[in-house]
């Protein structure tokens, strides 16, 4: 176990690196910069500009910087926001991406295990056709047509929420984009739910809990939902990498200044140090969680050894 | 096309024979990958001998019906090719309007909605059809591509989705130039200042301000949604397959050349594909297309099309190796590299099309995420730019005006969600009817 955690650990590093050296790739390979904007810089100006940030030298010394600063976790300032170091601007989002994000996949689970576990043991019935129904609907209702209908019924047409924008934590701001996010989860989880509760209700040892004499309640929550989550527990890993893309959505829409807004900004301005930051940074978060819901695995599934 | 007899599928003799009895240790899942489980399935000719693979009891000698494969690829060609040849039907018509617009010759729509549809009902009749006693396949039972669209046929989601996808592919190939015709607006018409009409749909005109010119109302600029609406389905329906065809071909050949190579390039490939699977590469994607799109509309497209199928061809790949390596073993094969076939060949020859059913059934499920992750794209404004639309680009322009003209979102999102539910449930259905195994009970 502690040796699979350590090479995993190893593994991390140069996949972060890969990661970030794709993404400054394409942008140094892309035509324009920055400072190539509308208006043309007088060509005295570019040259200074031009050696302020190493742009002058030959690529591989300014790939050599850049890696010797990401290893120092220092990634300079951003472009656009010229008193922030892309560091500050990561401190200052991620609370916000990551309040939404949680509290969206904690609901999700919440709902989602509900949902699954009541359509697996009352299969074929009404509720679990409902809910199926429910939870295909969540997948293909994509989340910016989802966030201006509830905007729309629920802040612009009973005037119960705010429609937009950052409140601080507990507020009621947040009720919105995170029903938005959560609603794609909830229905991935539903269905995990439903399909891994099915098979876990049909084992033997279910039955063999049945046959002790255990109470229905007991068997299921305490027997079943372990041996049925399984799958759900395994989509941790793919779904943060459907949050990623689905918060900087959402952030979009409400208009939230979180880590995805920021990213879509930067890469519109061309602000590559903070670009390279953000995707440093939610590639180290991503492999860390998943390296997590691979030991949790270890220990949830006794059949699994490492 | 293919014939049910056709040379090129030698193997198809072979896997009709009623099974072996041995060879349960070759065809044993070990070593398949994680991801989702292969299993084998009851009639199906697919397997040679399915029933010693899983141990079960009950041989029954698989008989091909005559012509239901042809029928099924027929379906398939319909679908995929018609969505890919309005668009450039434009060229091979000789019409004088660019690709991709909505304008243009009206009976170019028209003659290619009725080709789709005559494909179409050639061929669910023929799968419908069953074999007439004496008839070849009728004594020994059905063939797989029979049975699976009988059972697709008993599942009511499923019809219901085949009629809407279909309903929307007819819709977006034959709706703009019916509409050009009769009231003269395209995608991206802007009338003159003199005559542009704010128009209502139905319910929300106040004093009747609505008009049948525009079921659907304008847009801020004056134009015409339904029209964009059908141009949107057009390019979102075409991001779906093309995208889901590139990923096809590269998680196909790179799943069938790991799976039958084996050993250490099998590791080695397989490893590559785990550690793609960690990276974030939506992010990589939207920088792609932050950094090398807005060059032209046309360009951005094709960008598309690279971009999302080079990110979803992961799961493809896994699913082809597993299947590939289950199939490796058999006779046939050894058949085939007796008598000296190239290993290319014998991949692409004899082992891809005895796996193409899993194949089919992710193909279809993978059409709807990846229009899903073209409207991501298209409404954080780095997809379809205009004047083209997409419905996520329809949607990011809606929601600027939704407070006051909320139709401009909802028409959109609501088709989008529309077909992606019904291609859904149609992935679904295929998958259940195709692989009865594979079905979550």
């Amino acid at each position: 176990m502690f040796r699979f955690i350590l090479r995993r650990l190893i593994v991390t590093v140069p996949m972060v690196l890969i990661v970030v050296t794709l993404t400054w790739g394409l942008i140094r390979l892309a035509p324009g910069n920055f400072y190539s904007g509308e208006k043309k810089l007088p060509p005295a100006i570019e040259k200074n500009i031009r050696e302020k940030y190493g742009l002058d030298r030959p690529w591989y010394v300014q790939y050599g910087r850049m890696m010797s600063n990401i290893v120092r976790l220092d990634f300079g300032n951003s472009l656009k926001y010229e008193t922030e170091s892309v560091n500050d601007i990561l401190r200052r989002t991620l609370p916000v991406s990551a309040a939404i994000g949680v509290c969206a996949y904690l609901l999700a689970l919440a709902v989602g295990v509900t949902m699954g576990t009541l359509a697996a043991l009352r299969q074929n019935s009404k509720l679990d056709y409902a809910s199926m129904a429910l939870a295909m609907l969540g997948i293909s209702v994509p989340n910016f047509v989802l966030g201006p209908i509830l905007v729309l019924v629920f802040a612009l047409s009973l005037y119960w929420l705010p429609p937009a924008r950052w409140g601080g934590f507990p507020s009621w701001n947040i009720v919105l984009p995170v029903l938005t996010l959560s609603a794609v989860y909830m229905a991935y989880i539903a269905r995990l739910t439903r399909s891994g509760m099915l098979e876990v209700l049909r084992s033997d040892y279910i039955r063999t809990a049945r046959a002790k004499g255990l109470s229905e309640r007991d068997v299921v929550i305490r027997h079943a939902l372990r041996g049925g989550l399984l799958p759900v527990v395994s989509f941790t890993g793919p779904a943060l990498a459907l949050l990623v893309a689905g918060t900087v959505v959402t952030e979009r829409i409400f208009a939230m200044p979180g880590l995805g807004n920021y990213f879509i900004n930067a890469n519109l301005n061309r602000d590559e140090p903070l670009i390279i930051g953000i995707v440093a940074f939610i590639s180290v978060m991503i492999l860390l969680f998943n390296l997590l819901v691979d030991i949790a695995y270890a220990f949830l599934d006794p059949r699994i050894r490492y | 096309m293919k014939d049910e007899r056709n040379p090129q599928v030698p193997t198809e003799e072979g896997r009709s024979q009623p099974p072996l009895a041995d060879g349960a240790p070759a065809l044993t899942t070990r070593g398949t990958p994680p991801g989702p489980p292969i299993r084998r399935r009851e009639g199906d000719e697919i397997h040679p001998f399915p029933e010693t693979a899983v141990g079960e009891g009950d041989v029954r000698p698989v008989g091909r019906g005559r012509g239901d494969a042809a029928a099924f690829w027929a379906l398939l060609v319909a679908e995929v090719g018609f969505i890919l040849g309005v668009f450039y039907g434009h060229h091979l018509l000789g019409a004088l309007a660019a690709p991709l617009q909505g304008r243009g010759n009206f009976w170019n729509g028209l003659v290619a909605a009725a080709l789709f549809l005559l494909l179409y009902f050639f061929a669910v009749p023929r799968l419908r059809r069953r074999p007439a006693p004496g008839e070849a396949g009728a004594a020994e039972g059905t063939s797989l591509w029979r049975d699976a669209w009988r059972r697709l046929q008993k599942n009511k989601l499923a019809v219901f989705g085949l009629i809407v996808v279909n309903l929307t592919i007819v819709a977006a190939v034959a709706g703009p130039s019916i509409i050009q015709r009769y009231t003269g607006y395209t995608y991206d018409y802007i009338p003159p200042e003199s005559e542009l009409i704010r128009s209502f749909p139905p319910l929300t005109a106040p004093g009747g301000s609505f008009s049948w010119t525009h079921p659907m109302g304008t847009d801020s600029e004056g134009r015409d949604i339904l029209a964009r609406v059908l141009l949107g389905g057009r390019i979102s329906l075409m991001v779906g397959v093309i995208s889901t065809f590139v990923s096809l071909i590269i998680g196909i050949t790179y799943g069938a050349t790991a799976g039958y190579l084996g050993g250490k390039v099998d590791d080695v490939m397989m490893r590559v594909v785990d550690v793609l699977y960690a990276i974030p590469y939506m992010m990589i994607v939207i920088v792609l297309l932050a950094f090398f799109g807005g060059q032209s509309p046309l360009g951005q497209l094709f960008l598309l099309f690279a971009a999302l199928g080079a990110v979803s061809w992961l799961t493809m790949a896994r699913i082809v190796r597993g299947q590939v390596m289950s199939l490796k073993n058999q006779e046939f094969v050894l058949a085939a590299r007796a008598t000296g076939v190239s290993t290319p060949k014998i991949i692409f020859r004899h082992l891809v099309p005895n796996a193409l059913g899993p194949v089919i059934v992710y193909a279809t499920l993978t059409i709807p995420s990846v229009m899903l992750q073209e409207a991501f794209l298209s409404f954080l404004g780095l997809g379809v730019q205009a004047p083209l639309a997409s419905w996520g680009s329809l949607a990011s322009q809606g929601i600027q005006n939704i407070a006051v003209f909320p139709w401009q979102l909802i028409f959109p999102g609501v088709t989008m969600a529309l077909t992606l539910f019904s291609l859904n449930f149609l992935g679904d259905g295929l998958r259940d009817a195709l692989d009865p195994q594979m079905r979550k009970f």
